[in-house]
């Protein structure tokens, strides 16, 4: 919760404060010894679920050939760390170029759909305005109906997206979920701003920049996220318009050499353990270099943006 | 010669909404890029439909493949593929409803009652992580932990004990499947749930406390009914969802499997129609699919409104 947060969140945040206390109300009969330890027992594991894969991910990305074997493939306790898998796979073309290419789609992609959400998302904001109803349907119509798979497809190729970048960013570019989140955030909270804002002068360009985006920032936030997430995990329109594998993104290489145990161009790497590189450094390794690769700007943003998750947020979208 | 006062009215309303018009200009430019990208990639798709109704020729195009009516859904309701597709699809909403659905409303009840708020927070923050992944990475993990030369079978192999074909058995995948999702999404399911039980009434507590209630009594009596509410309407949204199961998901494990275990509306629509190239096929299965979508969502929050809730849109 930060102080900046608009009006709404703040409520919700009262309204949750009753809950927000760390000492149990004297009403409440004391907790029993079978009930502590089975929220403690579920509680761990669902932590352990989470992260053990995720550490043995990590941890066999940096282990040398010795550890593997000891580990007889993933390795739980570190023994003998090293970077070598690092050092083969941003030697590697294909890797290098699909990372530059996910890195490239994320940036781009995320700055044309917050644009054009929030942009939508304040035209939609006043409910009076012109057109303002037959808009918001027509947006909302596409939640409930979609031409499907081969149309999408057909008017795609059909537009010059086969073979071609753009068939990653734009047909999937605007979310109305997400505009209907942020237009539900933008009306709700920051109409008397809003107000004060034309009797000073301001113009509605003027109005978002200054007034509207400054005070949503945890909304612009969380919903920069989630795009820029949907884009960095883009597969399938990759699957689906990139025939060859010299543009693919990192989670078709992946997929495709990882999961489908192709070999990877430039190292012999495959899942079933083939090898015929000199250096001492397991084809396990380099596959979990690769995927520790996706995880990292995960890992680094997710922190900054997690605290913004505030409840009310998504369940006013949904019920607006 | 005096003007009938409708002819007034009328001028008034024009005059109006040109008025308006002037006024909100900048609005409806703000909307035009997301607009446009709407119409271009999902409204000229859905008139795309009418590929169902043609016999559809990449080169001919949409405009010139030739009409051949419900032939292309004769073909489609004949075929045997696609009833085991429906049938799929189907048993795997099915138990995920069944299996999943619980889950995240107990976590939340759970997270709820726990009085420390960095124990809340931690695990929060953990939880949510793994929707952020993508399908690929998520099977990735499970077939480095779960799969023929994952870590459970590496251990059961050096302790002589039988190994587990859980990544290819193609009779348990959908248990697979399931665990798959609840690892992925069970934890951020948790985040509406949390936001309602966080807006009940906390002196309902009190109140029932001092009355004598115990504590699995206010769960039944308050907290239950106060989460009521966004329980129905995450149902509503599963049940005209339930044509709709993780096509990437899916698609990815679609080898080590098989088709037969696998194979759901959207994945036999990307097979026949992108695959092999019968797009008229493909679309016809799509369309099948969002036909009854609709429906069922209508049925669904009609259902909701028979109980008494509001469901996805009010009555």
């Amino acid at each position: 919760m930060t102080t900046a947060s608009a009006p709404a969140l703040e409520v919700q945040a009262q309204a949750s404060r009753g809950r927000r206390r760390n000492v149990r109300p004297s009403w409440e009969e004391p907790p029993t010894k079978a009930g502590q330890t089975g929220k403690g027992a579920v509680l761990l594991v669902t932590i352990a679920v989470v992260i053990v894969p995720l550490w043995m991910v990590v941890l066999t990305s940096f282990s040398n050939q010795g550890a593997v074997n000891r580990a007889g493939g993933m390795v739980l306790v570190p023994h003998g760390l090293t970077v070598e898998a690092y050092h083969q796979i941003f030697a590697n073309q294909l890797i290098i170029h699909s990372l530059i290419v996910s890195l490239a789609i994320t940036v781009l992609g995320t700055v044309l759909s917050m644009v054009t959400t929030v942009l939508c998302a304040y035209g939609l904001s006043r409910s009076g305005s012109y057109a303002h109803r037959t808009i918001l349907m027509t947006l909302v119509v596409t939640m409930f109906f979609s031409g499907g798979l081969i149309p999408t497809f057909l008017v795609v190729s059909a537009l010059g997206g086969y073979d071609n970048y753009w068939s990653l960013i734009l047909p999937s570019a605007v979310s109305v979920f997400n505009i209907l989140v942020m237009r539900g955030f933008f009306a709700g909270t920051a109409q008397e701003l809003i107000d004060a804002a034309s009797i000073d002068g301001a113009g509605d360009w003027r109005t978002l920049w200054s007034v509207v985006l400054p005070t949503s920032r945890a909304v612009t936030a969380v919903i920069a996220l989630f795009y820029a997430v949907g884009y960095w995990n883009t597969f399938f329109n990759a699957l689906l318009y990139l025939p060859d594998n010299n543009k693919w993104p990192l989670q078709m290489v992946i997929y495709t050499y990882t999961l489908q145990g192709s070999s990877l161009p430039g190292t012999g790497v495959t899942t079933t353990g083939q090898y015929f590189g000199h250096q001492q450094i397991a084809p396990l390794a380099i596959q979990m270099a690769v995927v520790t690769l996706t995880l990292v700007p995960i890992l680094l943003i997710y922190p900054f943006v997690q605290r913004h998750f505030t409840k009310g947020m998504l369940l006013g979208a949904i019920k607006g | 010669v005096p003007v009938p006062a409708s002819q007034d009215v009328r001028d008034d309303k024009r005059g109006e909404r040109r008025r308006r018009f002037r006024r909100d200009r900048t609005l409806l430019i703000m909307t035009a890029p997301a607009v446009v990208l709407l119409i271009v990639f999902n409204y000229v798709p859905m008139f795309g439909t009418s590929t169902a109704f043609q016999s559809y020729s990449i080169y001919a195009g949409f405009m010139h493949s030739p009409w051949v009516g419900f032939d292309t859904f004769r073909e489609l309701f004949a075929d045997p593929l696609f009833w085991s597709a429906l049938e799929n699809t189907l048993v795997l909403s099915l138990v995920q409803l069944v299996l999943f659905f619980p889950i995240p409303i107990a976590l939340a009840m759970l997270l709820n009652s726990i009085m420390s708020s960095k124990v809340r927070t931690v695990e929060q923050s953990i939880v949510y992580l793994p929707h952020f992944f993508s399908w690929v990475l998520a099977v990735t993990v499970f077939q480095e932990m779960l799969g023929g030369a994952g870590a459970l079978n590496q251990f059961l192999r050096q302790h002589d004990l039988a190994t587990w074909a859980i990544m290819t058995n193609p009779d348990t995948f959908k248990y697979l499947v399931t665990a798959q999702v609840v690892w992925k999404e069970a934890g951020w399911g948790i985040i509406v749930f949390l936001a309602a039980l966080a807006a009940i009434d906390q002196n309902l507590y009190e109140a029932s406390a001092v009355d004598g209630a115990g504590r699995w009594r206010r769960m039944w009596h308050i907290t239950l009914p106060g989460i009521r509410g966004i329980v129905v309407l995450m149902l509503v949204l599963r049940l005209g969802n339930i044509l709709t199961v993780g096509f990437e998901q899916l698609l990815i494990q679609r080898n080590a499997v098989g088709r037969d275990a696998s194979e759901v509306l959207d994945t036999y629509a990307y097979y026949y129609g992108v695959v092999n190239a019968n797009f008229s096929l493909g679309a016809a299965a799509s369309l099948f699919k969002g036909v009854l979508s609709l429906v069922l969502i209508l049925a669904a929050n009609k259902f909701a409104h028979l109980v008494g809730e509001d469901g996805l849109y009010r009555k």
